[in-house]
């Protein structure tokens, strides 16, 4: 079979994919649309941790910080002061979107050089502070972040076309296009931005910097890698990434609050990568959805499910279920199938086509789980 | 003045718990080279126990029952993960235990609920007054009860054959093994050790003065970790000294908070992570960590 025929299933199927996203908000309900933009939102996010977990070998904790500068950000830029509470300097959303992203990565560069000096453990011991003390300043800085009650989200305007709310009024194929169904259609192409770069720069020179930086220090400095910069880099791009899951989970969520950008979310997003294997994107994209979706779906159908109680009774509720699962999930990948779900993929892909060997082990896809792999 | 006195009294008591928690985090980290993330939860599991048997069996009974129940959670963490995982990467090793406190974070939360369990200690809020100074004595109790622990604990690194063999797995685990050393003995004691360490810094970390065990009570654990990065993470003296500066820092910052109103509410906190990346800035593997040296 020539290489042209074989990638066609391949084409296949992403053009199916897509298709299918494309035309869910005209045959799926709302619920199920909210659900899928605050799992877009996770996705983005988890496409930049495992830039830096998975390719750089970095354990991280502060992802859920560089979300809430993301989101805050992006209310604080292109949010209006409202009297006395918060302030806002009302910068055009888009360049308000922007911003939160470059503020995110300026915030990732001042905390590099603690980063790019650690070696991965430490990083992952140090960057717990950064959660804390990111949740210090939402509480405190009330005329930026609102406090405790957070901030309402600005809406998402370009030219006249607003993609949070029903200006102008829209209506495709019978189905009124309100705030949900315009940011599908927004998220989903941040998604694929976000899936298309993290893809080009795991190809890319950095990419291989990355991974040989996380194999062995020693062995990248030999070759010419400037560790240090690798390493701040990748922290960089992944507070970027980070920031522009916040300002999507902004959008989706449609206010900003502390609570949400704890330890938790930061635990989440670990398990999201591991889960998908980490390194490859489209297993963060996989994982996202599992832990994201996961509770909702569970609470969704929990009248149905037996074992699901409901929440707030003491019993095993949609959202402590889901913990399990995905706890559980984690410790079951690194046992049996460190490079996760996209290794899994891999697998059954190559026993689909018995007759051809099994692919070599290059690119950013291919062998993704180093980091979980048996030492030296 | 009689404020700064009961001040670092009481930074001196959060700072032996904190030294408990730490201690057994960085001899996991020796003897097993695992980050252990889930050292929270297994800190609230013993404090848990504690907690939900001393009306039924006495406070003496629940705390052998809750020192049980953590030593136990090692054990298991031990032998039905790490001891799979060896000769996998720190990465992987930090990741699995994440995962277990995952699902232990979120069992033990739900059976706490919303409530604040009291634990039942001898010592209730009664206070102890001395020379003008006012001392709670659960506070007292900690700091008498950790110096114990910590020299006891001292004292089985040391002269101990286990001590000697986890010293020795932590110089060099191969050669160790070459030379009879029972590698998944030094680990396992470690884990059953690290577990009853966390589970009385569990006790009286939910003693007076704070009101009880609550279901956040790993994330205040967490602030142990600070603690570990300070001291180093391969030290245990330096788990010590990290936990009585990170204790230090949290009472006082928390006792002149109104001083401090410009840095915000809630600032002890946070102090201990301050502290850390400013320690971390100077020294980036802890004042007393061994530098990472690579051999080509």
């Amino acid at each position: 079979m020539s290489d042209r025929l074989r990638r066609v299933p391949v084409v296949a199927g992403w053009v199916a994919a897509v298709a299918l996203l494309a035309v869910a908000p005209l045959y799926v309900d709302a619920f199920w649309l909210q659900a899928g933009l605050v799992t877009i939102a996770a996705a983005v996010g988890a496409v930049g941790l495992t830039l830096l977990v998975g390719a750089a070998g970095q354990l991280s904790f502060a992802h859920a910080f560089f979300l809430a500068v993301g989101a805050y950000g992006y209310a604080y830029l292109s949010g209006r002061s409202s009297s006395g509470t918060t302030v806002g300097l009302g910068v055009p959303p888009v360049l308000g979107a922007v911003g939160a992203v470059a503020v995110a990565g300026a915030l990732g560069l001042a905390f590099s050089p603690v980063a790019s000096r650690l070696r991965g453990i430490y990083l992952g011991v140090a960057s717990l502070s950064l959660v804390f003390v990111g949740q210090h300043l939402l509480q405190n800085l009330t005329s930026v972040t609102g406090g405790f009650n957070g901030r309402p989200t600005p809406a998402f305007t370009v030219a006249g076309f607003d993609f949070t709310g029903t200006e102008p009024e829209l209506t495709i194929a019978g189905v009124p296009f309100g705030a949900v169904e315009r940011l599908w259609y927004l998220s989903l192409l941040a998604l694929a931005g976000a899936c298309l770069l993290a893809r080009n720069l795991l190809r890319g020179r950095a990419g291989r910097a990355w991974r040989m930086i996380r194999d062995s220090e020693v062995a990248a400095a030999v070759m010419g890698v400037d560790v240090r910069r690798g390493k701040a880099s990748a922290f960089v791009l992944s507070s970027m990434f980070a920031g522009a899951a916040g300002v999507l989970s902004a959008l989706a969520l449609d206010r900003v609050v502390p609570d949400y950008f704890g330890l938790l979310l930061s635990i989440e997003f670990l398990a999201m990568i591991v889960i998908g294997g980490l390194g490859s994107v489209a297993g963060a994209v996989t994982g996202a959805v599992f832990v994201t979706a996961l509770p909702l779906v569970l609470a969704r159908y929990s009248g149905v499910l037996p074992l699901v109680a409901d929440a707030g009774s003491g019993g095993v509720d949609a959202s402590v279920l889901a913990r399990f699962c995905y706890g559980a999930a984690v410790v079951l990948v690194i046992l049996v199938q460190p490079d996760g779900l996209a290794g899994l993929g891999r697998r059954i892909r190559s026993r689909l086509r018995r007759t051809t060997p099994p692919p070599p082990q290059s690119g950013p896809d291919a062998c993704p789980a180093g980091v979980l792999q048996e030492t030296p | 003045m009689s404020n700064l006195v009961e001040l670092l009294i009481s930074g001196l008591s959060l700072g032996s718990i904190y030294a408990l928690i730490a201690m057994g985090f960085v001899v996991v980290f020796k003897a097993t080279e695992v980050v252990n993330f889930a050292h929270g939860s297994i800190l609230m599991l013993g404090a848990y126990v504690i907690a939900a048997t001393y009306s039924r069996i006495g406070f003496p009974a629940a705390v052998v029952a809750g020192l049980a129940a953590a030593a136990t959670a090692g054990l298991l963490i031990d032998r039905l993960l790490v001891r799979r995982l060896r000769r996998r990467t720190h990465t992987a090793l930090a990741i699995v235990t994440i995962g277990v406190d995952i699902v232990l974070a979120a069992e033990l939360a739900r059976r706490v609920g919303t409530d604040v369990l009291n634990m039942g200690d001898p010592w209730g809020d009664d206070t102890w007054r001395v020379a003008g100074f006012t001392f709670p004595v659960a506070r007292l109790a900690a700091i008498a009860v950790a110096l114990v622990l910590i020299a006891a604990f001292g004292a089985l690194v040391r002269y101990t054959d286990w001590g000697v063999a986890m010293r020795a797995a932590a110089e060099d685990a191969e050669t160790a093994s070459l030379m009879g050393i029972r590698l998944s003995r030094v680990s396992l004691v470690a884990w059953m050790t690290a577990g009853v360490l966390a589970a009385v810094a569990g006790l009286f970390l939910a003693t007076f003065p704070s009101p009880g065990l609550s279901a956040t009570a790993n994330t205040t654990a967490l602030r142990a970790f600070p603690a570990v990065v300070v001291g180093g993470m391969d030290s245990l003296g330096g788990a010590v000294v990290g936990g009585l500066v990170i204790g230090l820092a949290e009472a006082l910052t928390a006792g002149y908070s109104d001083h401090l109103l410009f840095l915000g509410h809630g600032l002890g906190d946070v102090a201990p992570y301050a502290v850390m990346i400013a320690v971390l800035l100077w020294r980036p593997t802890g004042l007393f960590g061994t530098k990472e040296l690579s051999r080509v």
